[in-house]
């Protein structure tokens, strides 16, 4: 024990001595939560659009007045020749286009109908989408204003009601994915290369020469990170809980819980792969390549993953990260207890302990 | 002149014995270009719907038929309570639930005004957006048809209608992949790029093989070129790949000029390998290099637009994507592949990106010391 106790230490010292490394481990998390949190957004506000006004009468000029109200469109310019709405789509300063046609007011006063032309670049196909309602929109709100007091018969309401997240905010897509995130990268890329790097700076010899057993090595090498991982748990959930407001739903103790069995399976993964490696841009290779993009990919907190095609479906199954970011969704946002999770929970501590059975027997005591 | 060929021999000789390095130029982006723009497919398809039918009429039928048969959704459930396609929505089974309240078809008949109610899952943000629009399209729909249906034997004034037409520029079949794929090129660019050279003057300070360099006359910009040189190569290679790759899968082919698809490459590829040798000239271990560029990069990744367009950020986060070449960089492919912008189109890019490579590149030379 006392002997366990000297390792740990030294491993401690070799984490802790390195600062960049802990400031970057540290800082990581905050970075992101405020760039998912405040940064990115999902909805479409502030988009540049052009208008060609062929009419500029009143009635266009009422209708460009109100696109221009709405936050979701900036009006760029103002042009009068079409090819001049295809030279401000090629450079980028508009992804819209509203176009009049001459006469815009007489048609609607005497024909009762007029026409509004959108163009949309649709290089980006859902931001095109989205401008698109959205303009019809405006323009469907300026219909109904023209003939007031009037409404149609045979109407359906339909009263659309946003469960859990109201406000469609990404954050609770967002915090659970977050901390998959970091945890895989803390514990997978770092233990991946904290024992490859004893091997390639030749000290691995002294520790296989010493009495301690392949386990204790790696248990020893596996603390520190867990630690660490621990302190990133909690600073996520207190800066979202803080800053994003996005309170914790479930039980608490249950997410450290999960959180700390999702951990010990990066560990034992890590460790595998240092076992197997022999340099540190191979180990760092494999965690980045082979573990973290599946991790962004697979765990469905970026992509949708019932729009993948079937094989892909079948490959998310077996990364873990899809599997704790299913649980903390549960617990965080749901409030599911443990009856809802249990299987995840089962399916993680299955493949914590096939890695970890795995890394042993494959931990070498030679050196070839 | 003749320092530099050998120099350039010495880095091109270590990259080819690395037989990880040339894995990852040839075969990581060929994969990543496969598997990336299928994975990140935001058209929203099967959307998973449950439906609690209480009225169970012709209507309900006709307006349930309608939905399905548009192909964005997929009926997971037909239950006869709120609570058990709730159930269904709690456990991840449907995204969105339709309720149709008893007497739909009367109350719409009689009082021309029938109540539907749609609740969305919407903690995934788009889906939900996205679907809940698609769902209430339907619905408007149906109702358009209904009503012309009964109205027909009646007589109704005319209303002044505004007639919208939409049309779809560039990408006339709304193909999320030509979007995504240009952008996905640009990131492993820039990942390639970025994390080799990061660890290159770090992996020679480790193994204590800069010492040797160090004694030897040559002079820093030497040094700094000859590190330079080999990745910029490599890069290229990387962006023909995927380009190849991207005309033999998707069939995707530059709408504007190659040559300058290149030329902005070029430029660019000096900017990120001058931050990954600055990194590389600030850090002492493999380990540090590797954090410090993963850092950056996540940070570029996310900030460049790839996925939520960098005008939906508020003006803060605006500032920092304009600082972020890799905003450029996907701006540049996707305005270039897709759009076939020319050179006076992307000018800017141009000139920010030449500036930000020069004073990379002049800060990694001024910080890399010979002395310990």
């Amino acid at each position: 024990m006392k002997r366990f106790a000297t390792f740990l230490r030294k491993e401690f010292a070799h984490v802790l001595r390195d600062r960049k490394t802990l400031l970057i481990l540290f800082g990581m998390p905050v970075v992101q939560i405020l760039i998912f949190g405040f940064a990115l957004t999902n909805e479409v506000t502030n988009a540049r659009i052009v208008v060609l006004d062929m009419s500029n009468d009143n009635t266009t000029r009422r209708i460009i007045d109100r696109l221009e109200a709405s936050r979701y469109f900036d009006i760029a310019a103002t042009v009068n020749d079409l090819s001049r709405v295809q030279s401000a789509f090629r450079s980028g300063d508009a992804k819209l286009a509203v176009v009049f046609p001459n006469a815009f007011e007489k048609h609607l006063a005497h024909d009762h109908s007029a026409q509004v032309q959108i163009l949309a670049d649709a290089s980006d196909p859902n931001t095109s989408t989205t401008l698109t309602n959205y303009v019809g929109a405006v323009l469907q709100d300026f219909q109904q204003e023209l003939s007031p007091g009037v409404t149609m018969p045979y109407t359906i309401r339909t009263e659309v009601r946003m469960l859990y997240n109201p406000q469609l905010k990404g954050v609770h897509n967002f915090v659970p994915g977050v901390m998959a995130l970091v945890l895989m990268l803390v514990c997978v890329m770092m233990t991946a290369v904290s024992i490859v790097r004893e091997k390639e700076m030749g000290t691995m010899e002294i520790l296989l020469v010493s009495p301690f057993q392949p386990l204790m090595v790696m248990v020893s090498k596996a603390v520190p990170y867990l630690l660490l991982s621990i302190i990133n748990v909690i600073t996520i959930l207190l800066l979202s809980v803080f800053v994003l407001r996005l309170p914790v739903n479930g039980s608490v103790a249950l997410l450290m819980a999960e959180s700390i069995l999702f951990i010990t399976t990066c560990l034992a993964i890590g460790i595998f792969i240092s076992v197997k490696t022999n340099s540190q841009q191979v180990a760092m290779l494999i965690s980045l390549m082979g573990m973290m993009l599946p991790a962004i990919l697979f765990s469905g907190f970026m992509f949708p993953v019932e729009n993948m095609p079937l094989p892909l479906q079948v490959i998310s199954n077996i990364v873990p990260a899809k599997w704790y970011y299913i649980i903390v969704k549960a617990i965080m946002i749901k409030g599911l207890g443990f009856r809802e999770i249990w299987r995840e929970t089962l399916i993680l501590t299955g493949i914590t302990l096939f890695m970890i059975v795995l890394s042993l027997k494959n931990f070498k005591i030679r050196l070839t | 002149m003749r320092t530099m060929r050998f120099l350039l021999q010495k880095e091109f000789r270590q990259i080819f014995r690395n037989r990880v390095i040339l894995v990852m130029i040839v075969v990581m982006p060929t994969v990543q270009l496969i598997i990336l723009p299928l994975a990140a497919d935001y058209e929203v398809m099967n959307v998973n719907l449950a439906v609690v039918d209480r009225d169970r009429s012709p209507y309900s039928q006709l307006l349930l038929s309608t939905i399905t048969s548009s192909g964005y959704f997929r009926l997971v459930g037909y239950d006869d309570s709120y609570d058990e396609s709730y159930k269904r929505i709690e456990s991840d089974q449907a995204d969105l639930l339709l309720e149709i309240p008893a007497h739909f078809e009367r109350d719409l008949i009689r009082s021309g005004d029938g109540k539907l109610l749609v609740a969305v899952n919407a903690i995934n943000g788009t889906r939900a957006n996205l679907g809940g629009a698609y769902l209430s399209s339907i619905i408007q729909r149906f109702n358009g048809d209904i009503r012309t249906a009964l109205l027909s034997s009646e007589r109704w004034p005319a209303l002044p209608a505004v007639q919208v037409t939409s049309s779809n520029l560039f990408n006339i079949h709304l193909n999320y992949r030509l979007f995504m794929v240009p952008g996905v090129l640009a990131i492993l660019v820039t990942m390639t790029g970025g994390f080799l050279s990061a660890l290159n003057i770090v992996k020679e300070k480790e193994i204590g093989t800069i010492e040797q360099v160090n004694v030897t006359p040559i002079r820093k910009h030497h040094f700094i070129l000859g590190k330079l040189i080999p990745f910029w190569v490599l890069g290229n290679v990387v962006f023909s790949i995927g380009l190849l790759v991207s005309w033999l899968i998707y069939g995707i082919v530059p709408a504007g000029n190659l040559a300058l698809l290149y030329a902005f490459i070029g430029i660019y590829l000096l900017c990120v390998l001058g931050l990954g040798l600055l990194i590389s000239t600030f850090c002492e271990t493999q380990q540090q290099a590797m954090f410090i560029m993963f850092f950056f990069m996540m940070i570029f990744i996310l900030m460049g637009g790839l996925f939520t367009s960098t005008d939906s950020m508020p003006g803060w986060a605006r500032a920092v994507s304009r600082a972020n070449p890799v905003t450029y960089l996907i701006e540049v492919m996707r305005m270039v592949v897709l759009k076939g912008s020319r050179f006076s189109d992307i000018s800017r890019h141009f000139a920010v990106v030449a500036g930000m490579a020069v004073g990379l590149n002049s800060l990694a030379v001024w910080n890399y010391r010979k002395t310990s």
